[in-house]
């Protein structure tokens, strides 16, 4: 019932991208499609829980004052172990992403939940942690690129929806990634607010 | 279990201890994928050279041949069936709106494209990133079939017959001028060549030299603008 809260935690009340407002970097940059917003996503939802995990098994034996450089050395092992598995097997997807997988590193979510929640708590609950907030990254990241590609080239997930010509080209570019973020925040606050 | 002192003693053993494992663990992974990343990266490039040069039955990508034009080495992927020639695969760039535009050209053994397929990019998506097709038989800017020895490749604002990507002139012209250079390549190499190219090939190229360097000198002009 606790994991399950803290599941939900990160999906709903502490999304990173819509309430927290964490790592907009890969966020307003690779959410150009739905795919790549979703790839980008479970990369990230892959190396949180991870990095979680084991931040939280090895929380005792790192001594509080070289912890930053600890957790960053485990968030790196893990980010260029996925690098090197997706050139390895999934290559087209690692074509589009490629350039924006090394930056899961500064990636604020990781190094924010190894901080504020897996050095504190029990490996499962912080794997659980880690579920949470990378589904609510990932819910978050592929509907902006839906968003984004609906609005920029009529399509969704590469499926056409309505005719290209009708797309308004900016909101592919980086302007619309701003612009379609900020309303979709607006409108997560207005829900927000018509529940309390 | 009691959290650890942040003694200078302990704080070297952790970070040294994590560095050293998370060092092994990456050699190991790097051990597994270095493998199935150099297939796949040469899956790729075979799949791109079997799009533009169809038919062929040697192995292209395991003899590139690199040829230097104008400083610039580039690779050809000679493409045979029967031990005859039919035609060869290019790899040029050019300098696009967002970086270098690499490009894979095909050619028949007269010089006509057979096809292109666009290896590396970062134009703009939605603009310049229409490269990818927009050039292809059918669309708008078709190039297919085209001979650039017998009119270099220009979009028309310059000139030319083709049409440009619309609101992406520059990336237009990047890509005629990598395909116009992978052009030159080819024909340089057809001059070169002595061994492995059909008697019907040689007398071939007899007959371009004339507008090689005519092209050549076009390609140069393109490139002091």
């Amino acid at each position: 019932m606790n994991n399950l809260k803290v599941l939900l935690n990160g999906i709903i009340k502490e999304n990173p991208t819509f309430v927290l407002l964490l790592g907009m970097c890969p966020t307003l940059g690779t959410t150009s499609s739905a795919i790549n917003g979703m790839g980008m996503g479970l990369a990230t939802m892959f190396v949180l829980i991870c990095s979680n995990v084991v931040i939280s098994l090895i929380k005792n034996i790192v001594p509080d004052m070289v912890r930053i450089p600890i957790f960053i050395v485990v968030i790196a092992s893990f980010v260029t172990i996925l690098q090197m598995v997706m050139q390895a097997y999934v290559p087209t997807l690692y074509a589009t992403l490629g350039l924006f997988i090394p930056l899961i590193v500064v990636n604020c979510i990781l190094l924010g939940r190894a901080e504020a929640f897996a050095c504190k708590n029990t490996p499962v609950a912080s794997f659980f942690d880690g579920l949470g907030i990378g589904m609510g990254f990932t819910i978050a990241l592929t509907l902006l690129g839906s968003v984004r590609e609906f609005l920029g080239t009529g399509k969704v997930f590469g499926i056409s929806v309505m005719d290209e010509q009708c797309g308004m080209l900016i909101f592919v570019l980086a302007p619309g990634a701003f612009i379609a973020l900020g309303y979709l925040i607006a409108i997560v606050n207005r829900l927000k607010k018509i529940k309390s | 279990m009691k959290k650890l002192e942040s003694s200078l003693k302990n704080m070297l053993l952790s970070l040294t201890a994590c560095s050293v494992i998370a060092g092994a663990l990456l050699g190991w992974v790097n051990n597994i994928t270095a493998d199935p990343i150099a297939h796949a990266n040469a899956q790729i490039l075979s799949d791109a050279i079997a799009l533009v040069v169809p038919g062929f039955d040697n192995n292209p990508t395991e003899s590139p041949e690199e040829i230097e034009v104008d400083g610039t080495i580039y690779k050809i992927y000679r493409a045979m069936k029967n031990g005859q020639f039919i035609g060869a695969a290019v790899e040029a760039s050019s300098n696009g709106f967002g970086g270098l535009l690499t490009v894979l050209v095909g050619f028949d053994a007269e010089g006509n494209i057979i096809d292109y397929s666009l290896l590396n990019h970062s134009e703009t998506p939605g603009l310049g990133s229409k490269a990818s097709d927009w050039f292809k038989k059918g669309n708008k800017g078709d190039i297919i079939g085209k001979n650039p020895g017998e009119t270099p490749l220009t979009v028309i604002n310059d000139g030319g017959d083709i049409d440009a990507i619309t609101a992406s002139t520059i990336t237009s012209r990047a890509f005629l001028q990598a395909v116009n250079n992978a052009y030159s390549v080819y024909m340089k190499q057809e001059i070169d060549a002595s061994s492995g190219a059909s008697q019907q090939v040689k007398n071939e190229k007899a007959s371009l030299i004339g507008t090689d360097s005519i092209h050549i000198s076009f390609a140069n002009k393109g490139q002091n603008k």
